[in-house]
């Protein structure tokens, strides 16, 4: 499988994730999320971006709760829980999130 | 929400109309030839795939002797047809559990009996054909090997068996199945199913020790790779990052700090769970095992203790000491292994732990058996203490508890809809249907007992509630960890 933006061909796996993580651009996380029919606004922006600080030094998406925790210490403690998550991403902070942000599927019995 | 339909909870249980081929289909995405290597399969769907097939079914009918039985015994009496949580969430009849074991059966006729040699016909034999490889793979993996049907067998056959044979011997033919393989392979590289590195571990307990000391004002430590410990406690990754799981994990350090234990996770073992069980693969369920074998003399710890992971228990409890025994080195005092929930549940009996039941009095309980601990193992020294131990947990901190419908519990419980390798976003449509009868027997306590929350220790039940509860009108987060239930009431003595 692949997308198609500004005339190049990037490749994702069989559930849309990147192929190469290296190709992650701020356009491919919008054209990713269109394909889930949704809109990134700032609220989004400010979860993608605290994963791939993460990934960048854990080489792993962050655990739930570690997530909300950031969250919750950024944005102030109404937003850190996984219901302010799943509204924003209702497939799942996990996985919906991080594949728009360009990092592997979290994998397991998870 | 959905692109198929989801079940309707009718107020009973009732057999479906048959819709023959509802199911048919691809089945999950196949291993990457990279994962196959990693397991030492072939990478992709080799040449001569039909030999290779029928030696290795002949190598597994020599191996296990059982699985020879089962292909022999079955007399088509039909017990087992409405005992399948997928064959009554979809209708499918070839998840009828003896005509998907049939799809195995008319093969084995054909080549390695002899009246299937010569009239294959008569007997209901068949070419191992493509089609029939393909039949495999999509039904093989809408088994979650719980073992339920096997319940109801007058004969014992193991459905599970079979499937994890036909697993293993597509596996060996280079079609694997990619969620269950790809993690094998984390393990390998890295220590457990997340593909979690250790500073990403640590960093993640250290997350949660302030978490714990922020709501209790209690220091409870989540300690890793700590050499000299006297419990090395190996529990599924998942508990380090799902919810509602990780409350789980925080509820076992609760308990080993009443109990002044001295206890330690591994950064090489952080990896309960065992898929090679799952793929039938002997050589594979044993490497996997050795890492647990190598962190305990590594840390040179006295027990080992299981978190609540239920295919892991069942593989640690039946297959522990013939894959990587023997365990002389631990102390003989204690079970080897031990469950978490035994460890918790000796605590208890003998007077240690302090309960507020109170601190639970926000919700009304039921528990929801896992097929792995239900039906392949127990728990404590006594018949049915798989049964009875987690719900003297729950008993024991809460006010409120509920149990579903007789012939949905203990050893006749239903799979949540996620077991055996199939909790994978490929495959949303057959763990929703499968959940179906767990969530008619769900429904009924919360209609009669005001029921809030279901309790686990399995991280995949955990994981597939989560995801399957929505479906059917209930919220994501009335799946609960056993010992979340245990931590909350469980009253914290500061460390000295």
């Amino acid at each position: 499988m692949s997308i198609e933006i500004n005339g190049q061909t990037i490749e994702t796996d069989e559930e849309g994730y990147l192929t190469n993580l290296g190709d992650w651009n701020e356009d491919i996380a919008k054209v990713l999320a269109e394909q889930d029919e949704l809109e990134l606004t700032s609220n989004h922006w400010e979860v993608i971006n605290f994963l791939r600080e993460y990934y960048d030094e854990y080489q792993i998406a962050p655990a739930v709760r570690v997530l909300t925790k950031a969250i919750g210490k950024k944005l102030g403690p109404d937003k850190g829980n996984s219901k302010y998550l799943y509204d924003l991403f209702p497939y799942g902070p996990a996985k919906q999130a991080c594949r728009f942000a360009g990092l592997p599927k979290p994998t397991g019995c998870v | 929400m959905a692109k198929f339909t989801v079940p309707v909870i009718a107020e009973y249980l009732e057999t479906p109309k048959l819709q023959p081929d509802v199911m048919q289909g691809a089945g999950p995405f196949v291993a990457k030839p990279d994962m196959q290597k990693a397991l030492g399969f072939p990478e992709q769907l080799v040449d001569d795939w039909q030999h290779v097939a029928l030696d290795k079914m002949g190598e597994l009918l020599k191996k296990y002797r059982s699985l020879q039985v089962y292909m022999d015994a079955c007399v088509k009496c039909g017990a087992c047809t409405d005992k399948c949580h997928y064959m009554l969430g979809t209708g499918d009849p070839k998840n009828m559990p003896v005509a998907r074991q049939d799809l195995m059966r008319k093969v084995y006729r054909r080549y390695f009996t002899l009246a299937g040699k010569y009239f294959p016909k008569l007997v209901g034999a068949v070419d191992l054909t493509e089609s029939v490889l393909d039949d495999w793979y999509n039904y093989y993996h809408q088994c979650s090997e719980c073992r339920r049907c096997s319940v109801f067998c007058p004969y014992g056959i193991d459905t599970a068996e079979v499937t994890m044979a036909a697993r293993e011997i597509l596996a060996s033919v280079g079609r694997g199945q990619k969620y269950a393989n790809e993690i094998i392979g984390k393990v390998y590289t890295i220590g457990n199913n997340l593909g979690l590195p250790e500073p990403a571990l640590r960093n993640t307990l250290e997350g949660l020790e302030e978490d714990i000391f922020d709501d209790t004002g209690v220091a409870v430590r989540l300690p890793l790779d700590e050499k000299g410990a006297d419990i090395l406690l190996v529990t599924p990754s998942a508990d380090f990052f799902a919810e509602p799981h990780v409350d789980g994990l925080m509820g076992y350090a609760k308990v080993f700090h009443q109990m002044g234990a001295s206890w330690t996770l591994s950064s090489h073992a952080s990896e309960a769970a065992n898929f090679g069980l799952f793929i039938g693969s002997y050589d594979n369920m044993r490497r996997l095992t050795l890492r647990i074998r190598e962190a305990a003399l590594e840390l040179g710890v006295k027990r080992i203790i299981f978190g609540e992971c239920g295919h892991a228990w069942r593989v640690a409890y039946s297959f522990l000491n013939t894959l990587a025994g023997p365990f002389d080195f631990l102390d003989p005092r204690y079970p080897i292994p031990q469950h978490i929930c035994e460890y918790t549940y000796d605590a208890l009996q003998a007077g240690l732990l302090t309960f507020d039941k109170s601190a639970n009095d926000h919700r009304v309980v039921t528990f929801h058996d896992s097929c792995n601990v239900a039906r392949a193992s127990r728990m404590g020294n006594m018949a049915g203490g798989q049964f009875i131990i987690p719900r003297a947990l729950i008993k024991a901190s809460c006010n409120h508890f509920h149990d579903m419908a007789a012939d949905t519990i203990h050893d006749q419980t239903f799979c949540c809809g996620g077991g055996g390798g199939l909790l994978t976003d490929d495959l949303l449509e057959l763990r929703v249907k499968g959940a179906l009868p767990r969530m008619q027997a769900l429904k009924q306590v919360v209609e009669q007992h005001q029921v809030t929350h279901m309790a686990a220790i399995c991280a995949i039940c955990k994981s597939q509630f989560s995801k399957v509860l929505p479906y059917y009108g209930f919220e994501m987060d009335q799946i609960i960890s056993v010992h979340q239930l245990v931590g909350d009431a469980l009253v914290l003595t500061p460390s000295e």
